[in-house]
């Protein structure tokens, strides 16, 4: 379902300047949204690539870690792409959305305000809509579930495997 | 070994549900030679197949049936379609409870007597005494090997219990240990003791906590005179002209329409299914449901009195490592009204997994300082608190007005409103909690919001008189006597207590009853 690739080989550094950049990082070609940076990029078959690459933000924004990369955010909102290819109700609530964002930030778009306090303070805003609940409901799991981000969180997930806990660590704390 | 009964066997006793209360009153029967036909609306998951993945888990096991809720609670604003975190399995919800047993105090069975008239509740005295079920009691642990009884070790801390501990030493208290926990601290029971897996709430792969899945159920199966029909959600109870329950319509796993007739019938649903059931087998004879001629079924409904606080120290606690709640203190349970507050809480460690401590930390919450709480989640330790709440009349499971569910039958609608004695006393345990974390250290911490309700109560309560409630002492509807209650919708009051162990000392001791009454061929 998910078109995350890793190492693609993707457009040169070139290419990428000649086309221009919309935002800090990704890039937004054709029906795509590639991290120059990073070497992924993403399809999208239902959403704009730019309505995603701003979903990809909005996502940052809500839940803001800093040290985790953007491709875990765009894995994170992918679902909104698949949804509204079958859901004509949910592209609307999602492009209609991300275009009120963008017109709440002015010229440049939500993407162009560079300060995260300023992309907040238009989604305090609007974090009541049913826009703002839809994109934050879904992504406190489809974000914060992806077993690949636990280390970062310094969960160690399913246990049963290894014989649970009771000869690692259950009681390990030191510094009482 | 399982004993299949014909539909048309009248002779058998039909329990509706098969979790603490059913399956536990289902083996009780089947010990004592009575015939037993369980009907469980879910699936039967044995539990070698339970799943250590928050989300997946709940997929698996959680009763996620449509249900819609109201009133002024935040879980009907963050979980609208929530109300209740509970099973929809064969062993019900005791696949997925932590495993704390505690006996109600004495004065929590006449809350009427002991804390007078409170405004807005409906309290009202039990029935019965401590002293009364202390014998069953006894037996209910032994049954369910609980911990710090019998002789049975506690289990040992784990990390999040070491800093709770801590805190609570230098707060004073002094009644701080591992629980009284109905999880093996040794093997027992044919069972294995506990390995320290941290996914109790997903269902214990290794059977080291008890749940009538693999313990009730299967000895009751071996008699001979139980049958346990899983996907078989029970739709109406019937009735015939003279007032006696006759039949129980279910759908079966095809979705189809089955009759099976009965000589009594316990309805042991969870106190959201066990009142709907029974309003919605209105009949022209019971035009408001059955064994409601007092108008109390569906109302006070009690959902414990809850909360959470978690803390982030400078240094790894790693809390969800290990028992998910064997940690305790009691102190606060006692009746102090100079608290503020009538009645009392316990506080229990708790895990969360980083999926549902994102769900349900601050539910709705995002931003930096949401972020920044998960970002700390490897050094956090955590409490729940669970304290009595005030019955309230107007807090009700009622039949929803136009939703149906796919057999045609009216879905509940789940209504709670913390009393103004909840909201002390949750803020009063807040601020305790608080204060322990603080006392070792800790940096930040939060006072997490009630999760959607995992103790549903009173919804079908136990009254002396058959005005004030729906069951008498023995859980028999004041109305039918072939009708019994079994589950913790009997509850007239919540108390401070995790209520699974007085559910079982009912069941237990119901069963005695049914065999007697039956036997006097008064049923």
């Amino acid at each position: 379902m998910t078109t995350i690739y890793e190492q693609r080989p993707g457009l040169s550094r070139r290419e990428l300047l000649k086309r221009g950049t919309i935002g800090a990082a990704l890039i937004i070609t054709g029906s795509a949204v590639i991290s120059p940076d990073r070497a992924w990029g993403m399809a999208t078959t239902a959403l704009k690539p730019d309505t995603m690459a701003t979903l990809i933000k909005l996502a940052r924004d809500i839940y803001p870690h800093d040290s985790i990369a953007d491709r875990f955010y765009a894995i994170a909102v992918k679902g909104h792409d698949t949804k509204a290819g079958t859901d004509g109700q949910h592209k609307e609530l999602i492009e209609a959305g991300i275009a009120d964002l963008d017109k709440r930030a002015g010229e440049g778009g939500y993407r162009g305000l560079g300060w995260e306090d300023d992309r907040v303070e238009i989604l305090r805003e609007i974090e009541t809509t049913p826009f703002f609940q839809a994109v934050r409901g879904d992504l406190v799991v489809s974000f914060y579930n992806q077993k690949e981000l636990w280390p970062h969180f310094g969960y160690e997930g399913e246990s049963y495997s290894k014989g649970g806990y009771i000869a690692r660590g259950f009681d390990d704390i030191e510094w009482l | 070994m399982t004993a299949p009964y014909d539909l048309n066997d009248d002779s058998v006793v039909v329990i509706i549900g098969s979790g603490a209360g059913g399956g536990t009153l289902g083996n009780e029967l089947a010990q004592k030679g009575i015939d037993v036909v369980v009907l469980e609306a879910g699936a039967r998951i044995e539990h070698e197949d339970f799943i250590n993945d928050e989300w997946d888990s709940f997929a698996q096991l959680a009763w996620l049936d449509h249900r819609t809720t109201g009133g002024g609670w935040r879980v009907s604003k963050d979980f609208p379609n929530l109300p209740a975190w509970i099973v929809k399995a064969v062993g019900g919800t005791t696949t997925h409870w932590a495993g704390a047993s505690l006996r109600f105090q004495e004065h929590e069975f006449k809350t009427l007597t002991h804390y007078g008239e409170v405004e807005g509740a409906n309290l009202l005295d039990w029935p019965l005494t401590l002293a009364e079920l202390e014998p069953y009691y006894a037996r209910a642990e032994d049954k369910m090997g609980v911990t710090r009884t019998n002789g049975i070790e506690g289990l040992p801390g784990n990390n999040n219990f070491k800093v709770f501990k801590a805190g609570a030493d230098r707060l004073g208290y002094k009644e701080c240990h591992t629980g009284r926990m109905a999880i093996n601290s040794a093997d027992r029971d044919d069972r294995m003791s506990c390995q320290q897996t941290g996914f109790c709430f997903q269902g214990c792969k290794w059977g080291a906590k008890w749940s009538t899945l693999y313990t009730e159920i299967p000895k009751g199966e071996a008699t001979g005179k139980l049958e346990v029909r899983p996907n078989a959600h029970v739709v109406k109870i019937e009735h015939d002209d003279s007032g006696k329950v006759t039949a129980v319509v279910y759908a079966d796993k095809d979705g189809k329409l089955q009759s099976q007739k009965a000589r009594i019938v316990c309805v042991a649903g969870n106190s959201i299914e066990s009142p709907r059931l029974l309003l919605n087998s209105a009949s022209s004879k019971f035009p408001d449901g059955l064994a409601n001629s007092s108008g109390q079924v569906g109302k006070n409904y009690m959902r414990h009195t809850t909360g959470s606080v978690y803390a982030v120290f400078e240094k790894p606690v790693h809390f969800y490592r290990g028992t998910t709640m064997a940690g305790i203190i009691r102190d606060e349970a006692k009746h102090d009204p100079a608290r503020g507050f009538v009645g009392g809480y316990e506080l229990e460690t708790l895990a969360l997994g980083v999926p549902f401590m994102a769900a349900f930390l601050d539910p709705g919450g995002w931003g930096r300082s949401f972020a920044s709480a998960m970002d700390s989640y490897a050094n956090m330790a955590g409490l729940w608190i669970v304290g009595e709440d005030m019955p309230q009349e107007q807090n009700a499971v009622k039949l929803h007005g136009e939703m149906k569910d796919k057999y045609g039958m009216p879905i509940p609608d789940v209504w709670f409103t913390d009393h103004a004695n909840d909201v002390a006393m949750r803020n009063h345990a807040y601020t305790q909690g608080e204060a322990l974390y603080a006392a070792v250290g800790a940096t930040r911490s939060f006072p997490t919001p009630p999760y959607p309700s995992t103790h549903n109560l009173g919804t079908n309560r136990m009254s002396e008189k058959p005005q004030d409630g729906v069951v008498n002492k023995w859980g028999q509807t004041h109305d039918m006597k072939n009708l019994f209650v079994s589950d913790g919708s009997q509850f007239t009051t919540g108390g401070a207590e995790n209520p699974t162990l007085t559910i079982v000392t009912l069941a237990i001791r119901q069963a005695d009853y049914i065999a007697k009454e039956m036997a006097a061929g008064t049923i």
